[in-house]
């Protein structure tokens, strides 16, 4: 479903790896493993489309993809199922899969969510925060998920929940994911280390940004 | 689209969204014009058309740095450029968000502070013409410069800077189409200039915008 060949990423017009190339088939997951600043945000970021590559191909099916990040774009003004909806209108738009509130309801129960349904985003903890940033995945209904570290300040439980959801309803419906991160997600598998990918210092590319 | 319009409005009107500031300095800056140059109401009902479109444009300055800044703080923006919704739809959008907060309330604000200027009984329909308008193509020019300046920690002056000259042809057909109907001339000229601009500026700036949003992104 995701097919990524020869990719080389950049971060501030430098290469910071080159010549990743994996597969990941609908129903599988594929777990980014290095060290802080090997590239994991920018390989996550080139694959969304955020950014150019300077190098290679990615191919997955065209508005299948989304990106989750650090950052969950939840309104502080907005209670959760206002900041769910939105979300799920904005994909629902082209995508008649997402729609129905009896899925919004499953996927609030599915995060822990359904008690604090009425709670402004700014009240929000940390981690219920992330909990409805991980939740937005579920009423989108996109398939190929980039996931840069999905798990910050969720504690053990929700990690659990959010890797059974991963399971159960993406994986088992013919999603994938690529996730970076640094924990055990209880999920069987495979892992790239981005380690052998990393760019060499005097790799070229990126002259085009030499002006910004 | 309209779930993305429907969720900036009402992002604007809940607390600390800041709908309604735009118009309240408009209403405090036209308010003390009087007071710097004195209860000469000939004076006073020959610069209002200059002071009232001046004072909307600053207003409508006020909110700009909101537009984009919020969004890409939180990291809605990030999404949405990875959502479905095109980006030159997002800046549309938008736009005509910013409009309905700003620009709107204005320009139905306008005639009651054209009174207090002593402003010519008949400019006050020019006014209103102009302001309707004129205040699309200040939030459509707005959101081009928030575009711009939206990775910018305190980006603000900088947008100030960069978006006041673009404003001059819309802020002199404005004010000209108001001072022609005050004298008795025909202000259709400077009206149809000032559609044009407003035409010309919804019409190629949402793609200025969407390209300079996806390089500010990267």
């Amino acid at each position: 479903m995701l097919r990524v060949t020869g990719l080389t990423c950049a971060r501030g017009g430098l290469p910071v790896l080159s010549n990743v190339s994996f597969t990941v088939p609908a129903g599988e997951v594929l777990i980014l493993r290095g060290a802080n600043g090997i590239g994991k945000t920018t390989l996550l970021r080139t694959l969304a489309g955020l950014q150019p590559s300077l190098d290679g191909a990615v191919e997955y099916p065209e508005d299948e993809g989304a990106y989750a990040s650090h950052a969950d774009g939840i309104k502080a003004a907005l209670t959760v199922t206002e900041n769910l909806a939105f979300w799920a209108d904005v994909h629902g738009a082209a995508n008649p899969r997402s729609d129905s509130n009896a899925g919004l309801e499953t996927v609030l129960s599915t995060f822990d969510l359904s008690d604090l349904r009425d709670r402004t985003g700014g009240t929000l903890s940390a981690g219920q925060k992330r909990r409805l940033g991980l939740a937005r995945l579920g009423v989108i209904g996109r398939k190929v998920l980039f996931l840069d570290e999905p798990t910050v300040s969720l504690d053990g439980f929700s990690v659990k929940r959010f890797a059974d959801w991963l399971r159960d309803q993406h994986l088992a419906h013919g999603g994938c994911a690529v996730i970076a991160t640094h924990i055990d997600l209880g999920l069987a598998a495979p892992e790239l280390d981005l380690t052998p990918f990393k760019a060499a210092l005097d790799a070229g590319g990126g002259s085009d940004e030499a002006f910004l | 689209m309209i779930a993305l319009l429907r969720r900036d409005l009402r992002l604007a009107v809940r607390a600390g969204g800041g709908f309604g500031l735009g118009l309240a300095f408009f209403l405090i800056v036209v308010v003390l014009v009087p007071f710097g140059v004195g209860p000469e109401t000939e004076l006073l009902s020959r610069i209002a058309p200059g002071i009232l479109w001046v004072a909307s444009l600053l207003a409508a300055l006020l909110s700009l740095d909101r537009i984009f800044a919020l969004d890409f703080e939180d990291g809605s923006l990030v999404l949405l450029a990875t959502s479905p919704l095109p980006m030159e739809g997002v800046a549309l959008i938008k736009a005509t968000a910013h409009w309905i907060t700003t620009g709107l309330p204005l320009t139905i604000a306008a005639p009651v502070l054209g009174f207090l200027l002593s402003l010519a009984p008949e400019a006050y329909l020019y006014l209103l013409l102009s302001l309707l308008l004129g205040t699309p193509a200040l939030s459509m020019i707005g959101t081009f410069g928030a575009a711009l300046t939206v990775g910018l920690r305190r980006g603000g002056l900088l947008l100030s800077l960069l978006v006041l000259p673009l404003y001059v042809p819309t802020l002199i057909f404005g004010a000209e189409a108001v001072r022609r109907g005050a004298d008795g001339l025909d202000p259709t000229g400077a009206l149809m200039l000032l559609g044009g601009i407003t035409a010309g500026t919804f019409a190629l700036l949402p793609f200025a915008t969407a390209a300079v949003l996806r390089i500010n992104l990267r």
